[in-house]
């Protein structure tokens, strides 16, 4: 018999983010418990509201097939008594057992049959540990201490095997049918079936579906914007966060008073955003409407009470901004610099007003002005930041320009944390992209200085993402920027950013990279040109054959613990392939690479064919070691070619 | 919308609703705090076995927040409607949105959401998880179960939630400037509060005497020590770690602590709650286990 099965854990407000990991955790866990305890069936659905995470499977047996196994008894010679033994602990008789013929002779034998489980037993026994190993990022106890933990309290269970009840119980919650609706809309207690299980949320104000939501969503604001030249700007990220924070979404349009339209887009946009997650509204030409989409967690505004509340809240929000613009204004960019004394940088790294001091220097010894720099944490003191963190930097810049500072050092100062992410933009300027660098830099630098390491998924100060602005900026930018002085832990760092981004972003090999890597990598522009060479050398019908023969060259000058001290000896050199190779080096040299791999091929072939390294002459051999040295040599500032993968290994 | 509830009434509500619910309703508490968690029927009570259930206004002041009564939501000195449930019921959100009914809240025709919104108080050795609650796309309270304060797991997990007064009325009486409110029939909440914002505006970010600020820090530090190591005396000493925290935020709005000098300060402040937590821990154990 199979049988579908439905699990439902009810809680209180899931935060929104957590949601699909937890889904996904949940599954995978839940599939290898039926594949451990030979269930059968799979997993067919999962899907969560942040009120409850739901897994529906189908096709479970109703109990675990019966187990039939031989468990081999004493040796037949043993007799009588020892089989009477082995029976009494088989739970048989002695006439049960059977003989078993094996390579050192015959043994009693008993062929002990274990009746499966029924499935719902496995399940109750299983589940509740289960469900409390769902992995989140942060959990808290809710029935006292030393109780149970979860992502929040967990408030009612749904499990159905077919038609029955799956019994289990959590932290005093029993597992039942009954689910829950929607904390308004919907009833607080309803019995349901596998079959009407979507069915009953929905009449109760629950769309268990995500991708349902997000439909409502989307058909709900082209309903809202029919006819108007409006649009809503894109945003995804907070569409899958709407969609996750709702049980009902329903979008409704509000709008704003059009004279805050002369604060800044960026600060309106993240009031917008980030504080009310509201998705914005712009006109057929891309400019921001002074109108906003809010979601409803509910089906309906039939008093326009939810509209005009939202409506207040922003506007609130947007005086504000508006109170904050003016009395910053107040005190010069200029003027604030001192303050920065009181702004902790990092408690063991002192305040902003050092970071600053550093960054000047580093943008100076770069050739970079230090105007920008000197001005760019400043908005660190305003207002308008303290309230709005996200707008660090572009506040700074937004000030600089409204204080007369020059368009050059208020773009720099706009720009100085992007790239944000990888999606990010990198600073639009040169200024921007140096100071940003410098910042990162003094950043990573300090930090190390002072063991502030990320390790694993640990990196509270967002190192990694800084080290990877800090890549981009200088490829993507094309900005010359030699790393100075870096400790073996930067170091080791810092390479694995470059090699992320050369491989993940870029797309780059990963035997390429290790070969370009090994030829050093201080200067990133460089790094880059010799990969996009490599890179394009590697599709020549010579490159693998002679790439192969580089592992052979430096395997022999490993095992021949090598260390280059002489000088080639031309007299020593025999006529013939040995000749002929040292003369094709010599001819091709300062020869571009591309050039120099396809005559060279034959000539190296030919070397390894006839000639042997390892002379009986010490000199001899010397001097051929030599040779192939300086080969290696003259192809390894680009790359190590020994690390490249080729087909026929030597 | 408007309730055509006043100020005052908003907060009898309230209270007639916690108080129907088994809360003792307590007054403010009478010495200088940042918030409601502070006062001793929070930051203590939620210590240990005993299930309590307490409401009260809490005054709290946070001087850096003043702006001299010119901007229409910030305010030096704002009104907390502080409750403590130890433990929490199972149905503690629906009894929480059964007090916004109370206030003439019709859930029907607005939108409530619950926000991811963690609470830490690194000073108190206190943190919780729970949500910042919205009410048709404004904060109206925070609601958090407690996990950890004084750097003690809690033996009961209590939910505390806290009504911001003044944005919640502002919102219901449907006014933009918190001094508008109707405080009670013909009174204003700037007849009532404005100069005080005004005066402790300028007293806190301008005229509070440095020197003697941290002559009083230390005094009172000093006093706690004292008090710590007596028997019986934990609430004095709590007291004298309120008036450290008001005084190291009075310092703070002055810009007198430097970056350098501020994690020691914080470490100092915390240094005393944990002991005054740790106090009131052995004071409340059961005898027997003290004996033993």
């Amino acid at each position: 018999m199979s049988l579908p099965f439905l699990l439902e854990i009810g809680t209180e407000e899931v935060p929104d983010w957590m949601i699909i990991p937890a889904l996904n955790n949940l599954q995978d866990m839940f599939q290898a418990l039926l594949d451990q305890h030979a269930l059968g069936g799979r997993v067919s659905a999962v899907d969560a509201t942040p009120r409850r995470l739901v897994l529906r499977a189908e096709g479970l047996l109703d109990r675990q097939a019966d187990v039939e196994e031989l468990v081999m008894g004493p040796s037949k010679s043993a007799g009588a008594g020892a089989a009477a033994g082995f029976a009494k602990k088989m739970g048989t008789t002695a006439d049960q057992l059977s003989t078993h013929s094996t390579a050192k002779g015959e043994y009693f034998a008993f062929s002990k049959r274990t009746p499966g489980q029924a499935t719902a037993a496995v399940l109750a026994r299983e589940l509740p540990n289960l469900i409390l190993k769902i992995q989140w990022p942060k959990t808290m106890v809710w029935n006292g201490k030393g109780t149970e933990r979860f992502i929040r309290p967990i408030r009612w269970l749904v499990a159905l095997l077919g038609d029955a009840v799956v019994p289990f119980e959590i932290g005093g919650v029993k597992s039942g049918n009954a689910t829950v609706g929607h904390r308004v809309l919907g009833k607080p207690s309803i019995p349901v079936t596998i079959e009407n299980f979507g069915e009953q949320l929905k009449t109760n104000g629950v769309i268990l579906s995500a991708a349902e939501r997000r439909d409502k969503i989307e058909s709900g604001i082209q309903e809202l914007l029919a006819g108007k030249p409006l649009r809503i700007k894109p945003d995804p990220d907070l569409l899958h966060t709407l969609v996750y924070i709702t049980e009902f979404p329903t979008p409704i349009l509000g709008s704003f008073d059009p004279s805050y339209l002369s604060l800044p887009q960026e600060v309106l946009v993240t009031v917008m955003r980030h504080h009310q997650k509201y998705l914005s509204v712009e006109d057929a030409d891309g400019k921001l409407a002074p109108h906003f989409i809010a979601v409803m967690n509910t089906n309906a505004d039939p008093d326009g009470l939810v509209r005009q509340g939202n409506e207040r809240v922003l506007r609130a929000r947007f005086n504000d901004a508006r109170f904050f613009w003016d009395v910053d204004q107040k005190k010069k960019l200029e003027d604030r610099v001192e303050d920065l004394k009181t702004v902790t940088f990092q408690a063991k790294l002192g305040s902003y007003y050092e970071k600053t001091n550093r960054v000047i220097d580093l943008v100076k010894q770069n050739g970079g002005s230090e105007r920008a720099a000197r001005l760019c944490k400043c908005d660190l003191t305003t207002d308008m930041v303290k309230e709005f963190t996200d707008l660090q930097g572009i506040v700074g810049g937004l000030y600089a320009r409204a204080q007369g500072e020059s368009e050059e050092v208020a773009r720099a100062i706009y720009d100085h944390y992007k790239p944000l992410s990888m999606e990010d933009e990198i600073p639009s300027t040169e200024g921007g992209k140096l100071l940003s660098l410098a910042d990162k830099w003094d950043t990573l630098v300090e930090c190390f200085n002072v063991g502030m390491i990320p390790t694993g998924s640990r990196d509270p100060f967002g190192l990694r993402r800084a080290a990877q602005g800090l890549v981009r900026i200088i490829v993507e930018g094309k900005v010359r920027f030699d790393f100075p002085g870096l400790s073996p832990e930067l170091s080791e760092f810092l390479r694995d950013r470059v090699e992320y981004y050369f491989r993940d972003v870029r797309g780059f090999a990963y035997d390429e990279l290790r070969a370009c890597l090994a030829a050093g990598w201080n200067d990133l522009l460089d790094l880059e040109a010799r990969l996009l060479r490599v890179k394009a050398i590697r599709t020549t019908p010579d490159f693998e054959p002679l790439a192969a023969s580089f592992k052979r060259i430096k395997n022999i000058l490993k095992q021949a613990s090598f260390l280059n001290s002489n000088e080639l000896d031309v007299n020593l050199i025999e006529a013939g392939p040995e000749q002929d190779l040292y003369f094709e080096t010599r001819r091709t040299r300062g020869e571009p690479l591309e050039s120099r791999i396809g005559p060279l091929r034959p000539k190296i072939d030919l070397f390894f064919d006839k000639v042997l390294v390892n002379a009986p002459d010490s000199k001899v051999r010397l001097n051929r070691l030599t040779l192939l040295q300086g080969l290696l040599a003259e192809f390894s500032e680009i790359a190590d070619f020994s690390e490249i993968v080729t087909e026929r290994q030597s | 919308m408007s309730t055509g509830l006043t100020f005052q009434e908003t907060v009898l509500r309230l209270k007639q609703y916690w108080s129907e619910r088994g809360c003792i309703i307590q007054e403010p508490y009478d010495v200088e705090v940042g918030a409601g968690t502070m006062a001793p029927e929070t930051f203590l009570r939620v210590l240990g076995p005993e299930p309590y259930r307490v409401a009260y206004v809490q005054p709290s002041r946070r001087p850096a927040d003043g702006r001299y009564g010119e901007n229409p939501n910030r305010l030096y000195k704002h009104q907390q409607l502080q409750v403590i449930l130890k433990p929490a019921p199972a149905d503690v959100i629906d009894l929480y949105l059964g007090s916004l009914k109370a206030i003439g809240i019709d859930l029907a025709k607005h939108d409530i959401k619950f926000e991811e919104d963690n609470w830490e108080a690194p000073t108190l050795g206190a943190w919780g998880i729970g949500w910042q609650v919205m009410l048709d796309g404004m904060e109206i309270s925070q609601f958090t179960y407690f996990q950890q304060c004084g750097g003690f797991d809690l033996d009961l997990v209590p939910a505390e939630l806290t009504y911001g007064l003044e944005r919640i009325v502002a919102f219901l009486q449907n006014v933009d400037s918190v001094y508008d409110i109707t405080w009670a029939q013909r009174f204003r909440y700037s007849d009532v509060r404005l100069k005080d914002e005004q005066q402790f505006s300028k007293y806190n970010f301008e005229l509070a005497d440095i020197g003697m600020l941290w002559q009083l820090f230390d005094l009172h530090e000093k006093e706690c020590q004292r008090l710590i190591k007596l028997t019986g005396v934990v609430l004095p000493a709590y007291d004298q770690v309120l008036k450290c925290s008001h005084i190291f935020n009075l310092l703070d709005s002055r810009g007198a602590i430097s970056v350098t000098e501020r994690v020691g300060v914080i470490g100092r402040v915390r240094r005393l709650a944990l002991g005054v937590a740790d106090a009131w821990m052995k004071e409340i154990a059961p005898k027997t286990e003290a004996v033993a």
